[in-house]
């Protein structure tokens, strides 16, 4: 147990952007929503996985709908209090803490705004260990957790209760229900007991996400390299230099997709990197070898400051570091694979984990 | 009879004017020091340039100031205006309250009198709830005779301003039409809070763009001059006095905007990358259809977001008076300090005791200046390292701002240009024009008249094409507004990007027209 102040989210928010992967929305907002909670509400407690009851009823928060809408119609913050409230009575049983659902992104943020203003704690778990934008792409999903019952509310003081059949039902019901209500709810979905969140949820990634915006600044303050500070917080490896050479973007269903590539410097000249991205990125290879796929972690740092970048902020002529972080064992799975892997996002690559790729590289 | 302009660029080193006849072609410049009250120096450059040119007086009939007034008031937080910063859109968005994230100096200085009112809309167009007026004439009573200006910015007013709007005529109405209102719509685009903090920084230099005006006008009638004065604006467009006292924000970042303008009238080319070479600092910039490419992501002023348009720039640590470093072991470093605008007497060719990116570029015979002796005893070869080291920094800023590999030509203006070689990797041609070192305020003398409008249509109801052309009528309206000429209007800048997520293909559509100032005189001289 330990507590939460201002440092400690400016801190998070890096780590959130790198965990982001290019996606999961700028944390921007989300950040300071957090950060007025604390100034008006105080510091958050911050508890470990362990520390949580087998029995106790834990909820996430998250933001859903666009995040152009989030960035302009800023949360009230009742409505996720609101959200947590109609939960608890619809399930007859107070709420004990909440969570982030992705430790990518805006999302990463949300649960400290709604935790200091109800006198929570937040616990140091997610689903994901990264960001990816379906409501089933969750290490719950995998171990059979239902999102459902959710509650999905408005600023306004609409809500919605919605007890579905499956999570593809749950994901239309409550798109639908977004637009109607403005564009951009919070929910509360995904409620399981502490038990389930132990053997479900990835641990201890906010420490990490805390630990890796922490060195990314003291390496500025201290002067050195801030990129090898991150891969050796986050055990992930450097698999490309360069400088972007061209960016090509759609828009399609909704998703940023698009390929950057990236010409060599240094030691990389002469090669050339090609990023694959659907609002996150999924996969890094050069004319040669494959780099690192889904659900290993692609981030694009700046080669100067290491923060990270996102698929929106890719220019043409940035210097970049790109690195692979190993993805969570639990990914690794079977299903884990089905749900988030390279076949599922349309490419036909096999997934092979990073660590193997960069050590010996596999040839296409 | 002739009509000539003046043109004058106040920078934080130097403030720089020129004379133009009507073709546009210099009769006399000047570069002096900038004073700590910015009038004196725009005064002392002003009868310079008219002592030199020799003309009648009363045929000086428009004088262009390009101002860093209002970005020095909002960096040192000085002569602020005292403001109220009113947001409607309760109950949304009071999860991050106005000012939350500026650093604690500038939201000590403006955030005596924040209000958040209900009301504002939704994105399509719909009321998030209904506008509270009755709270709206409370805040009115509380804040009489405590605030001279008041930013309004309410949740979604890019698509609809009917809240920021009847706020604005609520605020009239009980406090009276002296007082100045900033309206978010008018300011910036999509994003709350950026365009939040854009419109507080604009209420916050009303009085600051007041006095230069004043200032400015002043000077000129001492000098026994009247003419029709124009402020410039970052997008290298012109606005009225009565604008720019309106939207005083839009003159920050004026000055590398126009030294963008005058590099694209000097050498005659509309796309091209510009290097702006100073003391300190080189500005590098696109002129995409001889206007500054305008900058994507958000923009820090003052330590603030914001999300109004500027010119997308980078700034490099390499100017003429930057100090370079030489170690024992031959490692060097090249600034980013400089001895700035003491390089006249810190620098080695000038008999001072500091080795500066200047006295590297005389020892190596590319540039004739001071005396050269002082230098001659350095090391040649290592010399030649750092020179290339210069030109490679140049050169890697001039990739980052290109949009592909193509090679592109680029134009070199500025006093410390002359450290620049003949040839640049990527560049197709590099062109240094003449009269360079007052580029900016050919640029500020030459401005056209512009009008921009930024809004979201929902293209499911109107259609595209209907859009697209109540865009462009509305963008030039604009710009007959702020004093062109109807009959050289051009479109000069269309952009439209669907908004990911939304349904009825909701769209912002960008428009800017810009055109010659009318010049009144002209016609009535022929009639």
């Amino acid at each position: 147990m330990r507590k939460i102040g201002k440092q400690e989210i400016e801190d998070m928010a890096i780590g959130a952007a790198l965990l982001g992967t290019g996606g999961g929305g700028d944390p921007y907002i989300g950040k300071l929503m957090a950060l007025q909670a604390i100034e008006e509400y105080g510091e958050v407690t911050l508890l470990d996985a362990d520390e949580v009851p087998d029995d106790a009823l834990v909820v996430p928060s998250s933001m859903m709908g666009a995040p152009t809408v989030m960035l302009e119609k800023a949360p009230s913050g009742e409505e996720a209090i609101l959200a947590f409230k109609q939960l608890e009575e619809y399930l007859g049983k107070k709420i004990y803490g909440t969570f982030p659902i992705e430790a990518g992104g805006v999302n990463s943020m949300i649960p400290f705004a709604l935790a200091a203003r109800l006198g929570l704690p937040v616990i140091d778990v997610d689903g994901m260990g990264r960001a990816f934008p379906e409501l089933q792409m969750v290490t719950f999903y995998l171990d059979g957790v239902s999102a459902t019952p959710a509650i999905i509310a408005d600023e306004k003081g609409n809500t919605a209760l919605l007890t579905t059949i499956d999570n593809v039902w749950t994901e239309r019901i409550a798109r639908a229900a977004t637009i109607q209500m403005g564009g951009s709810v919070m929910n509360a979905m995904y409620s399981m007991q502490g038990k389930n969140l132990k053997e479900s949820g990835i641990t201890n990634i906010l420490k990490l996400e805390e630990d890796i915006g922490r060195s990314i600044r003291l390496a500025k303050e201290n002067n050195v390299n801030p990129i090898e500070k991150v891969l050796e917080t986050t055990g992930g490896f450097e698999l490309f230099k360069g400088k972007v050479s061209d960016i090509n973007r759609k828009t399609e269903t909704g998703f940023a997709r698009g390929i950057a590539t990236f010409e060599g410097l240094n030691d990389y000249k002469g090669e050339s990197l090609e990023l694959r991205f659907q609002n996150e990125h999924l996969i890094a290879q050069t004319e040669h070898r494959l780099l690192c796929v889904t659900p290993d972690l692609i981030a694009v740092l700046d080669a100067e400051t290491g923060l990270p970048i996102t698929t929106e902020g890719i220019r043409y002529g940035a210097r970049c570091v790109v690195i692979g972080i190993p993805c969570h064992p639990k990914w690794r799975t079977k299903k884990g694979i089905q749900t988030v892997g390279p076949k599922y996002f349309g490419y036909d690559v096999d997934y092979i984990p990073v660590e193997d790729l960069a050590i010996k590289g596999v040839i296409i | 009879m002739g009509i000539y302009r003046i043109g004058i660029d106040v920078g934080g080193t130097h403030t720089d004017a020129v004379l133009l006849d009507q073709n546009n072609q210099v009769l006399s410049e000047t570069k002096s020091s900038t004073t700590e009250d910015v009038a004196t120096g725009i005064y002392n450059a002003m009868h310079k340039i008219i002592a030199d040119a020799k003309v009648p007086r009363e045929e000086v009939k428009y004088a262009m100031l390009g101002t860093t007034h209002c970005t020095n008031a909002i960096v040192e937080r000085k002569r602020l205006n005292k403001i109220a910063v009113v947001r409607i859109g309760a109950p949304a968005t009071l999860a991050v309250k106005p000012l939350i994230g500026v650093p604690n100096d500038l939201r000590e200085e403006l955030g005596k009198h924040v209000y958040i009112v209900r009301g504002g809309h939704e994105f399509d167009g719909r009321e998030i709830v209904s506008l509270d007026e009755k709270h709206l004439y409370e805040i009115a009573d509380k804040i009489k005779g405590k605030v001279d200006s008041i930013a309004i910015t309410s949740v979604f007013s890019p698509v609809s301003q009917a809240h920021e709007g009847r706020a604005g005529e609520i605020f009239k109405e009980i406090l009276g039409e002296d007082l100045a209102i900033s309206l978010s719509s008018e300011i910036g685009s999509v994003g709350l809070l950026e365009r939040e903090n854009a419109t507080i920084l604009n209420a916050s230099v009303v009085n600051v763009a007041k006095t230069a005006a004043d200032g400015f006008i002043n000077a000129l009638k001492n000098e026994g001059i009247e003419a029709k004065v124009f402020f410039g604006q970052n997008d290298g467009t012109l606005m009225s006095v009565e604008y720019a006292v309106k939207y005083p924000i839009f003159t920050v970042a004026c000055g590398p905007t126009n030294s963008l303008r005058g590099a694209s009238y000097l050498s005659n080319l509309s796309d091209a990358i510009v290097v702006d070479v100073g003391g300190t600092t080189s500005d590098i910039g696109v002129l995409v259809q001889s206007f500054p490419r305008e900058s994507s992501l958000a923009v820090e002023i003052g330590g603030a977001r914001t999300n109004f348009r500027m010119p997308d720039l980078i700034s490099i640590g390499l100017g003429g008076g930057t100090i370079v470093r030489i170690q024992d072991d031959g490692t060097f470093t090249i600034g980013p300090d400089s001895v700035g605008y003491r390089l006249p007497e810190k620098s080695l060719i000038f008999g001072g005791d500091t080795l500066t990116t200047t006295d590297v570029a005389v020892a190596l015979n590319k540039v004739n200046l001071g005396e050269a002796s002082k230098v001659r005893h350095l090391n040649k070869e290592l010399l030649e390292k750092v020179y290339q080291r210069m030109v490679e920094l140049v050169e890697e800023a001039v990739d980052k701002m290109k949009t592909s590999s193509d090679p592109v030509p680029v134009i070199l203006v500025g006093g410390g240009s002359i450290l620049l070689p003949e040839k640049l990797n990527g560049a197709s041609e590099v062109i240094r024009p003449e009269h360079s070192g007052v580029a900016n305020a050919i640029g500020s003398a030459i401005s056209q008249v512009s009008g921009q409008v930024e809004k979201i249509y929902a293209l499911d109801e109107v259609g595209r094409e209907k859009a697209m052309e109540a865009a462009k009528e509305q963008a030039k309206a604009e710009a007959i507004n702020a004093g062109a000429d109807p009959e050289s209007l051009v479109i000069v800048d269309i952009e439209d990007v669907p908004l990911a997520y939304l349904p009825g293909n909701a769209t912002r559509i960008r428009v800017k027209a810009a055109g010659e100032l009318v010049q009144e005189e002209k016609d009535a001289l022929t009639i």
